[in-house]
This record gives structure tokens, sequence and C-alpha cells, in this order.
């Protein structure tokens, strides 16, 4: 896809054989964001995880959050280390956290210009970047700053 | 109950390497070299080889202890060990599941070992080829964030964020390495300074990370022989001898490469090692004469080095001058041989070597009277391990 913030050619991300995150791509491909949370405490976690950690119990929902979070942390990555990204650099990687999913935390791109500041504790929008032509289709959450 | 503590019970009574070279450049075989950086240990402490009859290692070493026995024609294996996760930062854990077997009697005379050849393998620093990528993988590569750079620098980033730390800070600490490097003739860097100005001018890996801040990728072996203390005094060399240990990490440090989501991000997980550490040793920051602490990226010895209470993250643009790290006058000598940066990168058991020789006198850049050795394996991984060697004087 022409307007994806990195180039083709990365590694497709797949669900497991087993099927722990396929909630989590399929949520995506709707433009949806959803994690795991404790149907017994209300607790959000992430990344996918098949027991809680809070009280160990391995019934966990898969809930839509909103897609808004705050810079956590970031790194602006200069050299290449993936055949694919030999022109692509330099690109912004953010640490995400969701305030309104209990500060779980995910990583992204953080769009726009690649040689921004990235103003830790920033407000962030999620982005939903469809790779429809890749094999198989996916979609990533992407970020960037709110106005 | 009984005494649960390792310290006094072992020493480190010899030590080893091959040469060491940059990657893809060692002539012999990985496991040839693992051969002889035992053999050099066994040698170096006066023992026959066919009497080691214990074997640890980490980072899922490609050379087994069955294997390593036979060849060496071992007349008993009794211990055959390796600690699990986080690549270098098991290093001291070898160490400490080596001393745990000999304290304990499980075996007699235990040898450390490490042996990289990136050039005849996969290199750490390169990103996954394969076609897709699942579980947690599958959440980092596809933004470009795969490789250990990648991975950590948002750690440190958000340490120096939250503490008013500057770049200046990570560069005293690659300048140490390859100030002490210069005097090494077994570094790799040996005969190859650098400068402020070289730091400086050096291109970005990833933010906050330049050039000089990222450890090399290197072939080699080292080892180190481990018997009980009281068996110690009759060997050949001045016994270094363990006085403390810890292996682990806090509440849910996520492995690499779900680490974005451990909630102590800017950390590099020393923080209830410390503690137990210095218990099990009997002495504290202020006792400690030499550091050696893993440079995966320099971001990591910043934290390392705060969470075993040398200063306080307010201190750090103070304390961290050149000045302060150079043996033999500094406040804090710290990897004394070079380390991974310079040195050479076996992985952070060269750091191992480096923490006994300071004890016998033997380093290249000594500090005068050293007797309490510190070494510290693989921060911002999980699980981290770290170690207090010391001399006769202090049991």
């Amino acid at each position: 896809m022409s307007d994806a913030y990195l180039p083709p050619g990365l590694p497709i991300p797949v669900p497991e054989r087993n099927g722990l995150s396929t909630p989590y791509w399929q949520a995506l491909r709707g433009g949806m964001l959803k994690v795991q949370r404790n149907p017994r405490t209300g607790a959000f976690q992430w990344p996918p995880q098949w027991i809680a950690y809070d009280d160990q119990g391995f019934e966990l929902d898969w809930v839509e959050v909103a897609p808004r979070g705050v810079i956590y942390s970031w790194t602006r990555v200069w050299h290449p280390v993936h055949p694919a990204l030999r022109d692509a650099c330099p690109y912004i990687v953010v640490v995400v956290e969701l305030p309104q999913a209990g500060n779980v935390r995910m990583l992204g791109n953080l769009l726009g210009d690649p040689r921004q500041d990235v103003p830790i504790g920033a407000d962030v929008e999620a982005v939903f970047e469809h790779h429809a032509d890749a094999e198989p289709p996916f979609t990533l959450a992407q970020w960037r700053l709110v106005d | 109950m009984a005494d649960r503590s390792l310290r006094g019970r072992v020493a480190v009574v010899g030590v080893g390497e091959t040469a060491y070279y940059r990657h893809g450049q060692a002539s012999d075989p990985e496991f040839v070299l693992c051969l002889k950086a035992i053999l050099a240990a066994c040698e170096d402490a006066g023992i026959d080889p066919t009497t080691i009859d214990g074997f640890a290692s980490y980072s899922n070493d490609r050379n087994d202890p069955p294997t390593l026995a036979t060849a060496l024609g071992c007349r008993e294996l009794r211990f055959s060990n390796m600690q699990w996760g986080g690549g270098g930062g098991g290093g001291a854990g070898a160490m400490a599941n080596a001393a745990a077997a000999v304290a304990t009697g499980l075996a007699d005379c235990v040898v450390v070992y490490r042996a990289l050849a990136q050039g005849q393998f996969g290199r750490f620093g390169q990103g996954p080829q394969s076609r897709t990528v699942s579980g947690d993988l599958a959440l980092t590569v596809p933004y470009g964030q795969m490789s250990p750079a990648q991975w950590y620098a948002p750690k440190v980033t958000r340490f120096m964020y939250e503490h008013g730390i500057g770049q200046d800070a990570l560069r005293a600490i690659a300048l140490a390495s390859y100030h002490h490097a210069q005097a090494n003739p077994r570094a790799v860097m040996y005969g190859r300074p650098l400068t402020a100005e070289g730091y400086d001018e050096s291109r970005w890996i990833t933010e906050p990370f330049h050039l000089y801040d990222c450890c090399q990728e290197n072939d080699g072996a080292a080892a180190l022989i481990l018997v009980p203390a009281e068996r110690a005094k009759d060997l050949k060399q001045t016994p270094a001898y363990v006085l403390g240990a810890a292996i682990g990490a806090g509440y849910r440090v996520h492995s690499t490469p779900a680490g974005f989501a451990t909630p102590d991000l800017a950390s590099s997980h020393f923080q209830t090692l410390a503690p137990r550490l210095y218990e099990m040793a009997g002495v504290g920051p202020a006792d400690v004469d030499v550091v050696q602490c893993y440079e995966n990226f320099t971001g990591g010895v910043l934290m390392a080095l705060v969470e075993h209470g040398f200063f306080a993250p307010g201190e750090a643009m103070e304390f961290l001058k050149l000045e302060n790290l150079v043996a033999p006058t500094g406040k804090l000598p710290l990897n004394t041989s070079g380390g991974n940066l310079a040195e050479c990168y076996m992985h952070g058991l060269e750091l191992q070597i480096e923490a006994t020789r300071q004890l016998r006198g033997q380093s290249t850049a000594q500090v005068p009277d050293a007797e309490v050795s510190l070494a510290v394996a693989g921060p911002m991984v999980t699980p981290v391990s770290t170690i207090i060697l010391g001399s006769e004087a202090t049991l």
C-alpha cells in the first residue's frame, strides 16, 4: 500500500497458530483497537496473554478501547537492520500509553515528519493503516499527534 | 538454618580466552574456540582439564556440556547448566549457578564458558528475515522495531527524560571503555582510541544511541574455572572469592521484544537484585573498588550504576565524567579492560574475567589494591544478573 509509513517488504504480522492474538488483528482490520481485560476485576492487560496477571484466571475478554494515547517514550531509527528499510531511515517508533485502558502500552510509528521533535506526554490518536494487498492482508495501528 | 549464602565458599581460580576477533574473522570453528578458552583457563589455574566436572553457560550457547566433557576427556560430568533467557544478562548468573553447584557439593570444578562466532551463525544486530512474524514480534517488527538497540532505546530515552540526563553521560561511558582498551593488547579496539569529538560526530544508530554507544559483534570464547575456596589456596593464581550474586528481575518485566509493556520501562532491572547482592556479599556500594558493567548500550550502564547505588539519577551528569571512570585515579573505575564496546563483545564473560584479574593485580588498567570487584551482566534484559568477587582480605 503506497501510503504506508514504512515501505513494503517487512515481515507480515499474522496471529499465532494457537490464535492467542487473533481478536486483536481481526479488530484492526475493522478499524477497532482491542486489548484484553479481566472480566472479574476489570483490569486491562497487554500484550496478549492466556492468563490474567492479577488473579490468574484463564477467562479474559477482548474489549474495544478508545484509540487515544499519550507518548510515553520513543526512538528515531537511523540505521536499517532489514533490507526493506534501507532507504526508509530515519523513522520514528513511539511507545504509547493508553490512559483509557489501564495505561497499557503499545508500539507504533509516529506519523508525519520523521525528523520532528517527539514530545513525551503528548496526546496521540490511532490511525489504522490497512495493508489490503499484503498476503495475508493486515492492518497496523499507527499514531499521530492530536492538534 | 544452614548458611544459605555463597559468601566466601567458592573461588575463581582460572581465567582464559581466545584471541578476540571482529565478527566473521575467527578461523577456528566456534566449538574449537570454546575448547581453547577452557584449556587456557585450566592452564591459568594449573588444573588438569579432565578434572572439570561441571559446565555452566547462558544465552543458549551452542556448545553443550556433554559434547565438551566428551571432547575434553572429563572423567565425570556432574553439573550441566544453562541460565535461561536474558542473552548477555545471564553472564553473572552462570557464574552464580556454577558457584552454587560448587558450594553445595554438586560439583567440584565447574567451568563457566561462552563461545560466540557471530560470523559463523546469525548476527544479533540483524532483524528477522522471515516472511511473517507472530506473537510479541508481530507487535514490534512491522513498525521497524526489530533489533536490540531499537528495543532498548525507549527505556533509556524515558530514563533520561525523567531525570534530565543528557548525551554527555552516555558519552563518558563509551569513552571510559575505549580509554581502557588502549592499554589492553587483547582488545579489538587496542590502538583505536575514541575522542569526545569522534563520539559526537559518529552516526546515530537509533536515538539516543550513537554508533559508539553500541557494543561490537565479535568472534571468540572465554572461560573461568570455579572450585571450593579451600582448594583455591593451593592453585597457581591469587583466588578471587565469590562474595555474593543475584539473578532475576522485578515485577512483570517482559522479555524482549515485549519489553515496551514492562510497567517499569525506564529501568535496567537491578532494583530488586542489588539489595540482595549487597546483603549476601556483606558490602555496600561504597566498598566497591572497581566495576565491570555490561555495555549492550551505554544507557543500560547508566541505569545499572544508578540501581547498584553508586549515584542518584539526579547526580548522573555530575558523576558520569571520564575522569571519574578511569583507572587508576577515578572514583569508580569502569570497564577497565575495554568492555563490550572496546575489548570484545564476548557476551560479557570478558567482564567476569576482568573482575577477577583486578583482584589478582593483573589488569592492564589496574586499580591499586582492588579488594571488591563488581561485574554486572546485561542491563535492560530479563533476567539480569550481577556478582561481587572479593580478595582474601574481604573474607
